[in-house]
């Protein structure tokens, strides 16, 4: 009864919403503020890549507040997987197969300099700060899945996080204070471009995320997987 | 033929949108609420993406220095749909953990029998 | 090439109809990681390469193995 009200509810919005789309054509240019994004983005910020001088260079802020909305889903799970009061049954740590065990030893420097590789590049090719730290976050998954009771230190994964996130709060105050007057402003030269050391203060800032992203991530792994 | 060149990814968006819907509305296990939840996620950020889509055109990254910019995809849908991914990640570790926690305390996950529950 | 897009959108709701109607909920978070992949690829096809990197790594890695370790946390059947 449920299952076929939900059905009738959802075919008669679906038939609104794709009535009212009918006039977004597929494949034609739409809005203006796309193309001043792609013609002036160059000399502006200095990155190869546009979606990342989007992200960090023009729309800065709203990365600041994906970081704060990251960090407090990640600090409302601790908080309510540390509040237990006894424990359940405690199960047997059977240890890995050794083809898992050999695998993930082999491997976990080799992702984690991947993931570094893709958080360093974010302004020549495409990546970034949240891609890098996914990576290096799934190297530490790895770690868990083979290696069987043992654990990542958590204050250390804890104080690597809040110095991410607080060299990108510095990083806009020093802008707003030396640059241009305005919070989060690229006041760090801009140097050639599709080089390693261009784009001001773009690379500096996706190094502290993706820093923050894969400790952060590496943490909500950690307080899913321990026991009580 | 046509009708596939121009509504083949609104499709498959709104098909996700809609099953998604259709697993949140109907079902009673939490954990298959949250799957559902990840599904229409995934269907808002296809839509959000083929929006910005421009015909025969290319990615836009300037990568060898004498590329055209005129035939670039809009890259303010992309920049947007990468917050919204992380966000979205963020939001389902959040409720996983705390259905993790609701079956510690009642036993069940159940919706039907944890509305009944008193504390 | 159309072509090719078409299937790859069909088996993509094929796979969220399974995630639908599967009882036992591990194979149906099986079947939620396809559903992210195959959107990874119509991301790349899109000509997106970022979003596709950050939807193949978080949605369809992360997502799926906090799922699995939430599942063996509680019951494994629906019901």
């Amino acid at each position: 009864m449920r299952t076929v009200f939900a059905i009738v509810l959802l075919a008669v919005v679906g038939l609104g919403i794709g009535l009212a789309l009918l006039d977004v054509p597929f494949g034609a240019p739409k809005t203006g503020i796309g193309d001043y994004y792609i013609e002036h983005g160059r000399e502006e910020t200095g990155a190869a890549n546009t979606v990342t001088a989007v992200v960090v260079g023009y729309r800065a802020f709203d990365t600041l507040g994906e970081v704060t909305v990251l960090f407090v889903a990640a600090l409302g799970l601790g908080a309510v997987l540390a509040a237990t009061g006894g424990g359940s049954e405690k199960r047997e740590v059977e240890p890995a197969s050794l083809v898992l065990l050999t695998g993930s030893r082999f491997l976990f420097p080799l992702i984690m300099l991947f993931g570094a590789y893709v958080f360093l590049h974010g302004h020549l090719t495409p990546g970034g700060g949240f891609q890098g730290g996914a990576v290096v976050a799934s190297a530490f998954l790895l770690l868990y899945l083979g290696s069987r009771g043992r654990r990542v230190s958590r204050t250390w994964s804890t104080a690597t996080e809040a110095l991410g996130g607080l060299v990108f709060v510095v990083l806009g105050l020093v802008g707003l204070a030396v640059g241009g007057g305005y919070f989060l402003s690229n006041f760090m030269p801009t140097g050639a471009l599709n080089t390693l050391l261009s784009a001001g203060v773009i690379p500096v800032i996706y190094a502290a995320i993706g820093f923050k992203v894969g400790s952060e991530l590496a943490g909500v792994i950690h307080d899913l997987v321990e026991e009580t | 033929m046509s009708f596939l060149h121009d509504y083949a990814y609104y499709i498959g968006a709104f098909g996700l949108i809609f099953i998604g819907l259709l697993v949140v509305l109907a079902k009673h296990n939490l954990i298959k609420v949250i799957i559902g939840l990840s599904i229409l996620d995934t269907g808002i950020n296809l839509f959000l993406i083929s929006v910005g889509y421009l015909r025969n055109g290319t990615a836009p990254i300037f990568s060898r220095p004498g590329l055209d910019a005129s035939g670039m995809v809009d890259p303010v849908p992309q920049a947007l749909v990468l917050t919204a991914i992380v966000i979205g990640v963020a939001v389902l570790a959040l409720a996983l953990g705390i259905a993790v926690r609701l079956y510690r305390e009642f036993g069940t996950l159940d919706l039907r029998k944890i509305k009944e529950l008193r504390w | 090439m159309i072509i090719v897009v078409s299937l790859l959108v069909l088996v993509m709701l094929a796979a969220a109809v399974a995630a639908l109607v599967f009882r036992d909920l591990l194979s149906a978070v099986i079947a939620s990681c396809l559903v992210s992949l195959i959107a990874s690829l119509l991301f790349f096809l899109l000509h997106a390469p970022d979003v596709a990197m950050a939807e193949a790594s978080i949605g369809a890695a992360l997502i799926t193995a906090v799922f699995v370790i939430a599942i063996r946390r509680t019951k494994r059947y629906e019901e």
